[in-house]
């Protein structure tokens, strides 16, 4: 009956192939190296969605907000701190993880006893404000957003780096979130996805399990915002930083697209998302918008239960 | 045989409707305690407000001699407190097994003690009261998929593996196959006597609950109408008038 043992392949052999990849791959193709860096980043988004939207039933549209934050807070500590450059930057992670974590304290603390969809509309609201916000405030550069720092290694070199600090930093995301799921906190999670009152009735301490599941989504988050902002080279608070109807839709779709809730759903469902979204950039020119639109339609039709969930439909299928 | 349960002159009023008004019932260490009472006579909503789920406008509930009557569903379930519901309560996309380990009580404990893995004990302890349910071999399927009879099986199993004080059921045989009814029975005394877990049920079969029951309170119109041993209560005049509107 374990049609996933012998012949199928085991978590250790994806992970291996993967390490692989993410090692070699910049090596193998420089000229790629961003947008493997890029992939990582998808795989970092859909993982930290995936805790609170697929494990823990909460579906949040306001996840963009700790990315946003880790930008700005490594834009503004490289620019006010005087310090050398990778000093700067890595200061900058710290303060933006830290200041991620305290606002999903604070934001988790006011808004996650709202159930739902009131939930989903509420995150949001938030993403959208803070967007609004920075593009307001003249400290952060206001509309017209801040620049970062130049990357001080040779032409070439800073997409290698962050590359590899990318993949390192999904890495280590799924890495955790692997473990964390094997442990009583993932089952406390289902738990309260699937009943919540029944969780609260059992005696669970759901309040703060959920608090703790925001906070962790938002420290990656904030990483993988500092890292993509230096990246990059300039944040703009709508477009890059807030970026709520391209990064903060997208970490939603690659989650479902690749199965919500399942281990490598989210991964799957970033590499799929991203490979088929740079394909459409690359020979779609002009009408890779329309295709991506399109592509929203048949995940959100045809694939409901994401790829893992069609997959395992149809291994049932086929046993029965 | 000491109050393990004291309901003191409990009132629950939803807009204009008192469903509870001035109830008071005791239920003692060790017994298996009966609530019955017509539809809409105020049980559930009594076990809302004994489990912390509605807030009481009046009176009070004692649990082990101290007041539990504003205090949330989760605490109260930490102190040993537990209920069941009448249209089954389970963690519907996870195993049974799954639903067992995460019932257990050390589940219930903080952020850092959830940070490890379901150590075997718990999960052999799991299996065995599934086992006890007669649900081992579903142990590796999702309750969503069992039927109702066993999803309530299951949530009584999840409702033991966490040891509780005092269970409340809601209406154990509500929707169970009549065949399987004995059985029941059966397990809700040995989860009386042998794991020493007391038990307040509210139950509307009546062959069922005068079976089972050491003792029986009966509600009317969010009032309690009559209380005493089965026999006692099933012959009292206002009892069979509430039931059957005999004048």
């Amino acid at each position: 009956m374990n049609l996933l043992s012998a012949s199928h392949l085991s978590d250790w052999h994806i992970m291996g192939a993967l390490a692989l990849a993410g090692l070699a791959g910049p090596l193998l193709l420089p000229a790629l190296a961003t947008q493997i860096a890029f992939l990582w980043l998808m795989v970092v988004f859909a993982l930290t969605w995936d805790m609170l939207g697929g494990r823990m039933g909460y579906n949040s549209f306001g996840n963009i907000v700790f990315f946003g934050i880790g930008c700005y807070a490594a834009a503004v500590v490289q620019r006010d701190g005087g310090l050398p450059y990778f000093e700067g930057l890595a200061s900058g992670l710290v303060v933006g993880a830290v200041a991620a974590v305290l606002a999903a304290l604070v934001f988790g603390a006011a808004m996650l006893g709202i159930r739902g969809h009131y939930f989903a509309i509420g995150t949001l609201g938030l993403g959208i404000a803070a967007g609004e916000i920075a593009a307001g405030w003249d400290y952060v550069g206001a509309g017209s957003g801040m620049a970062l720092p130049l990357y001080p290694g040779e032409l070439g070199s800073r997409e290698i780096f962050f590359c590899y600090s990318l993949f390192a930093l999904a890495a280590l995301c799924f890495l955790v979130f692997r473990w964390l799921y094997g442990t009583r906190f993932g089952l406390a999670l289902n738990a309260i996805r699937d009943d919540h009152d029944k969780a609260d009735a059992m005696g669970l301490r759901t309040t703060p399990i959920k608090i703790f599941a925001w906070s962790l989504s938002a420290f990656f988050l904030a990483l993988s915002g500092g890292l993509t902002a230096n990246m990059i080279g300039f944040i703009d608070p709508r477009d890059v930083a807030f970026a709520g109807a391209t990064f903060g839709v997208w970490m939603v779709l690659m989650a479902i697209l690749g199965g919500k809730g399942t281990l490598w759903g989210p991964v799957l469902g970033a590499f799929v998302f991203h490979i088929v979204q740079e394909l459409f950039w690359t020979y779609l020119l002009g009408w890779q918008r329309v295709a991506l639109g399109l592509l929203i339609v048949v995940i959100v039709v045809f694939f409901p239960q994401g790829i893992m969930g069609w997959w395992a439909a149809r291994r049932l299928r086929a046993t029965s | 045989m000491s109050a393990l349960l004291e309901v003191r002159n409990v009132t629950r009023r939803f807009g204009g409707v008192v469903a509870n008004n001035g109830v008071s019932l005791t239920v003692r260490q060790g017994e298996i305690a009966g609530l019955i009472g017509p539809n809409g006579s105020g049980k559930t909503t009594l076990f809302g407000c004994i489990t912390g789920t509605h807030a009481v406008d009046g009176g009070d509930i004692l649990f082990e001699g101290r007041s539990i009557a504003h205090l949330r569903s989760a605490p109260i379930a930490r102190l040993g407190l537990l209920r069941t519901w009448q249209q089954t309560r389970v963690y519907s996309e996870m195993t049974c097994a799954e639903n067992m380990a995460i019932s257990a009580r050390e589940a219930q404990g903080g952020l850092l003690s959830l940070l490890r893995s379901v150590p075997v004990s718990t999960r052999r302890k799991g299996d065995d009261l599934l086992a006890f349910a007669g649900l081992h071999e579903k142990r590796g399927d999702k309750a969503g998929s069992l039927s109702f009879g066993q999803q309530k099986l299951l949530e009584f199993a999840m409702a033991l593996m966490n040891e509780p004080k005092l269970l409340l059921l809601d209406e154990p045989t509500a929707g169970i196959n009549p065949t399987l009814i004995n059985g029941l029975i059966d397990r809700l005394r040995r989860a009386n006597t042998e794991l020493g877990v007391t038990l307040l049920v509210i139950e509307h079969n009546m062959r069922v609950i005068m079976n089972l029951a050491h003792r029986i309170t009966c509600l009317a119109h969010g009032e309690v109408l009559a209380e005493g041993p089965p026999e006692a209560v099933r012959a009292d005049a206002r009892v069979l008038d509430a039931y059957l509107g005999v004048a």
